[in-house]
C-alpha cells in the first residue's frame, strides 16, 4: 500500500508539486507573455512574471488579425482554429465509426479471408504516418485532394489501434446477448446500433479524446498537403508566425495563439473526463 | 397450436468424415401446452437440442416442426418462440421496460399494445415497481423474472428455458420453480425446459426427456421414468442416491453375485448374465443375519429425516436408505436386505436396456 506516515506523505506531495510546477510553468509563462506587449517581453530582462494589461487587445489581434504595435500585419487565427477543429472532429468521428464497423465485422461475421483481413489491418499498426508519408502524399495529390479538408483528414482516418480496441471489447460481450437479440428479431445492424454501440460508449468517449488531440496536433501531414494559407491548421499557423530574416517576432501574439491552440483540446478533455468517469462508475456488462 | 415435433434430429459440428456428431437422431412428439423437461448430465446435448429448436444452432439432419410448420430454415425471431437464458441475457443499458419491449418494438407492435402487454406481464411476475430500473440494479431473482417477462410479452407458441434457475441460490430456486409451475398453469404455453438438476426435472415436468451422450434415453412422465427406467443410465441418473445396480447371473429364483447367491422373491426374467437394480429407498434392512441378502455395513450417514447405509453386497457396493428415527445398524455388522418383488428392476448387461417383467 501507499505510505501512510507523515514524512512519506509530505515527500510524495513535494514530488507531485514539483512535477506540476515543471509542467505548468511554461504554460504560465506563455499565458503571462500573451498579456504583455512585445516590447515589454523583449526589453524587460528577465521577463516580468506578473500579468500585463494588454490581454484583450493581444487576443483580439491574434484571433482576427490586424496591425501590431510594431506596425506589421498579423494573419487572423480564427479561421485556422476552425480548420483544426473541423479536421480533428472529422478524424476522430471518422476513425471511431470506421473502427466500430470493422471491429463489428471481424467479431460477428464469418467471411472468407477474415483472418487475413484482420492481420492486414493489424500490420498497418507497425507503420506510422511518417513512414508511409511519401506514397500517401502521392495518392492524395493524384486524387486532387491537396488543400482540402479531405486531404487533411481522410488519410488519417484509418486506424488499426481503434479497430483492435473495439474488437477486444466486442469479444467480451456475452454471446447470449447476441442470441437474445436474434430471438427478439434484431438484424445485425439493429443489434449494432441498439446494443453494441450503447455498450461501447465508455470506449468511444476515451477514444474520442485521444483521437481529437491526435487530429488537432497534426503538424507534418498538413505541412505537406496544404500550400494555400486558407487551409492552414493552427499548429502550422503558430510555426508560420515566426518571422524570417530581420523582422521582429510578435511574441505576445505568438503566445496568445499558442494559448488559443491549447484551449480546445483541454476543453475536450475536461468535457469527456466527466463522461468517462460516469461511464466507468455505472458501466456493467 | 404450439406442438413441437422432432423427427430424427441430428447435430454434427464440422462436415465430411471429420464431422463430430453431438446429437444422434432424437425424435419426440410434444403436445400443445405440455411442459417438457430435458434432463441429462453436462455435455449430453440437451442445450444443443434446445438451441436447435430456438434456431440458434443449425440442424444438421432431421426435421423440427413447431405448430405444424417445419422450422429448419426459419430465423429464430420467426419461429414464434421465446427463450429464457441461463445468464438472463438482459440488455444492460436498457431499462426493464425496454428490455421487455425490445422485441415488440422491432416487430413494430403499436406502442399502446406494447405498454399493455408489458404491464400485464409485469403484474403477473410482480416486477411492476422495477420497470424503469436498469438490470444491474436488480437482484438475481428479479433479473430472472425480467427475463421471463421478456419471454411472456412476445406471446409465443413455445417457451424455451435454458437452465434458468442455475444462477439462483437454493431457496430462490425452489420458489422460482413453483412460480414457473404456476405460470405454466396460468398461460398454458408449451414449454421446453433444460436442466441438469433432477429435482427440477421431477417437479416441473409433465413429461421428461432423459438424454445421455447425444441420445434420448427415455421420454415419459416423472413417474414412468422413476418407476420403470428404460436404461441403466436413467436408473442411475434419476433418483438420489442412485439405484443400486448389481451384476450377476440369474437362474430361476437364484441370483449369483460375488460369491453370494441371492434368493429372489420372484424368478429372474431369464437365465444368464443380468443386472439387478434396486433403489436405496426400497430396501428393508433386517438385523437378523443369516436370512435374506447379506449386507456388510461400512458407513452410516445421518441426513435428518433419513439415514444412508453404505456397505457391500457380495462384491458390489450397495446403498440403502432407512428411516432416520430407526436405530441404525452398527458399522461392521452384517444385516439382511429385503425388497418387495415389484421393486426389482432387470437390465440386460450387453445393451443396458430394461428387461420388462
Amino acid at each position: 500500500m501507499v505510505e501512510r506516515d507523515k514524512v512519506g506523505k509530505a515527500l510524495s506531495h513535494l514530488v507531485l508539486s514539483l512535477g506540476v510546477l515543471v509542467i505548468a510553468f511554461p504554460v504560465y509563462v506563455t499565458l503571462i507573455a500573451s498579456t504583455q506587449t512585445s516590447q515589454q517581453i523583449v526589453q524587460q530582462v528577465p521577463m516580468s512574471m506578473a500579468p500585463g494589461g494588454h490581454m484583450f487587445e493581444t487576443y483580439w489581434v491574434a484571433l482576427f488579425g490586424g496591425e501590431t504595435s510594431y506596425g506589421s500585419k498579423v494573419a487572423p487565427v480564427a479561421p485556422m482554429l476552425w480548420i483544426s477543429f473541423v479536421s480533428a472532429m472529422v478524424i476522430s468521428i471518422g476513425k471511431i465509426s470506421i473502427s466500430l464497423l470493422s471491429a463489428f465485422a471481424f467479431v460477428y461475421f464469418r467471411f472468407p479471408g477474415r483472418g487475413m483481413c484482420f492481420w492486414m489491418v493489424f500490420i498497418t499498426l507497425m507503420l506510422p504516418v511518417e513512414v508511409r508519408i511519401g506514397p500517401t502524399y502521392e495518392v492524395v495529390s493524384n486524387l486532387r485532394m491537396l488543400n482540402s479538408y479531405a486531404g487533411l483528414t481522410v488519410p488519417l482516418i484509418a486506424s488499426a489501434t481503434a479497430t483492435f480496441l473495439f474488437r477486444q471489447f466486442f469479444l467480451t460481450v456475452p454471446d447470449e446477448l447476441v442470441e437474445a437479440a436474434r430471438i427478439d428479431g434484431a438484424g445485425p445492424m439493429r443489434f449494432f446500433k441498439d446494443v453494441l454501440v450503447p455498450l461501447s460508449t465508455t470506449s468511444i468517449a476515451a477514444l474520442f479524446v485521444i483521437q481529437f488531440i491526435y487530429g488537432w496536433n497534426q503538424y507534418l501531414w498538413p505541412l505537406l498537403v496544404t500550400t494555400d494559407e486558407s487551409m492552414y491548421p493552427i499548429v502550422m499557423g503558430i510555426k508560420r508566425m515566426f518571422a524570417g530574416g530581420d523582422a521582429a517576432n510578435e511574441w505576445n501574439v505568438i503566445m496568445a495563439t499558442a494559448i488559443l491552440a491549447m484551449l480546445p483540446p483541454a476543453f475536450v478533455v475536461l468535457l469527456m473526463q466527466r463522461w468517462f468517469v460516469k461511464g466507468l462508475v455505472d458501466s456493467e456488462k | 397450436m404450439g406442438s413441437i415435433s422432432l423427427l430424427n434430429v441430428v447435430k454434427r459440428y464440422g462436415s465430411g468424415p471429420k464431422a463430430n456428431p453431438v446429437i444422434h437422431g432424437v425424435s419426440a412428439e410434444i403436445a400443445d401446452g405440455e411442459f417438457i423437461v430435458i434432463v441429462g448430465p453436462s455435455g449430453c446435448g440437451k442445450s444443443t437440442l434446445l438451441r436447435m429448436v430456438a434456431g440458434l444452432e443449425e440442424i444438421s439432419g432431421g426435421q423440427i416442426s413447431i405448430a405444424g410448420r417445419v422450422v429448419n430454415d426459419i430465423e429464430p425471431s420467426e419461429r414464434d418462440i421465446a427463450m429464457v437464458f441461463q445468464n438472463y441475457a438482459l440488455y444492460p443499458h436498457m431499462s426493464v421496460f425496454d428490455n421487455m419491449a425490445y422485441g415488440l418494438k422491432i416487430a413494430k407492435v403499436p406502442l399502446d399494445e406494447i405498454r399493455t402487454r408489458v404491464d400485464k406481464a409485469a403484474k403477473i411476475l410482480e416486477i411492476g415497481p422495477f420497470l424503469l430500473r436498469k438490470p444491474r440494479e436488480l437482484s438475481g431473482g428479479q433479473r430472472q423474472r425480467v427475463a421471463m417477462g421478456r419471454a411472456i410479452v412476445r406471446q409465443p407458441q413455445v417457451f424455451l428455458f435454458d437452465e434458468p434457475l442455475s444462477n439462483l441460490d437454493a431457496k430462490l430456486r425452489a420458489q422460482t420453480r413453483l412460480e414457473i409451475q404456476k405460470l405454466h398453469a396460468e398461460l398454458g404455453v408449451t414449454s421446453l425446459f433444460v436442466t441438469h438438476d433432477q429435482v427440477e426435472a421431477m417437479t416441473l415436468a409433465q413429461r421428461m426427456i432423459v438424454m445421455n451422450a447425444g441420445r434420448m434415453e427415455q421420454i415419459g412422465t416423472p413417474e414412468q421414468v422413476y418407476q420403470a427406467p428404460a436404461t441403466t443410465f436413467v436408473a442411475g441418473f434419476i433418483g438420489s442416491p442412485p439405484m443400486n445396480l448389481i451384476s450377476g447371473r440369474g437362474e430361476g429364483l437364484q441370483f449369483y453375485t460375488g460369491g453370494q447367491a441371492l434368493v429372489l422373491p420372484r424368478p429372474a426374467p431369464r437365465s444368464g448374465e443380468l443386472l439387478l437394480g434396486l433403489r436405496p429407498e426400497h430396501c428393508e434392512l433386517v438385523d437378523a443375519a443369516g436370512a435374506g441378502w447379506q449386507l456388510r455395513v461400512d458407513v452410516v450417514e445421518m441426513l435428518g429425516a433419513e439415514r444412508l447405509v453404505y456397505g457391500k453386497l457380495g462384491d458390489a457396493l450397495f446403498t440403502a436408505r432407512i428411516d432416520g428415527t430407526r436405530v441404525p445398524p452398527a458399522v461392521g455388522a452384517t444385516v439382511s436386505v429385503h425388497a418387495a418383488p415389484e421393486r426389482l428392476h432387470w437390465f440386460d448387461p450387453a445393451t443396458q436396456q430394461r428387461i420388462q417383467t
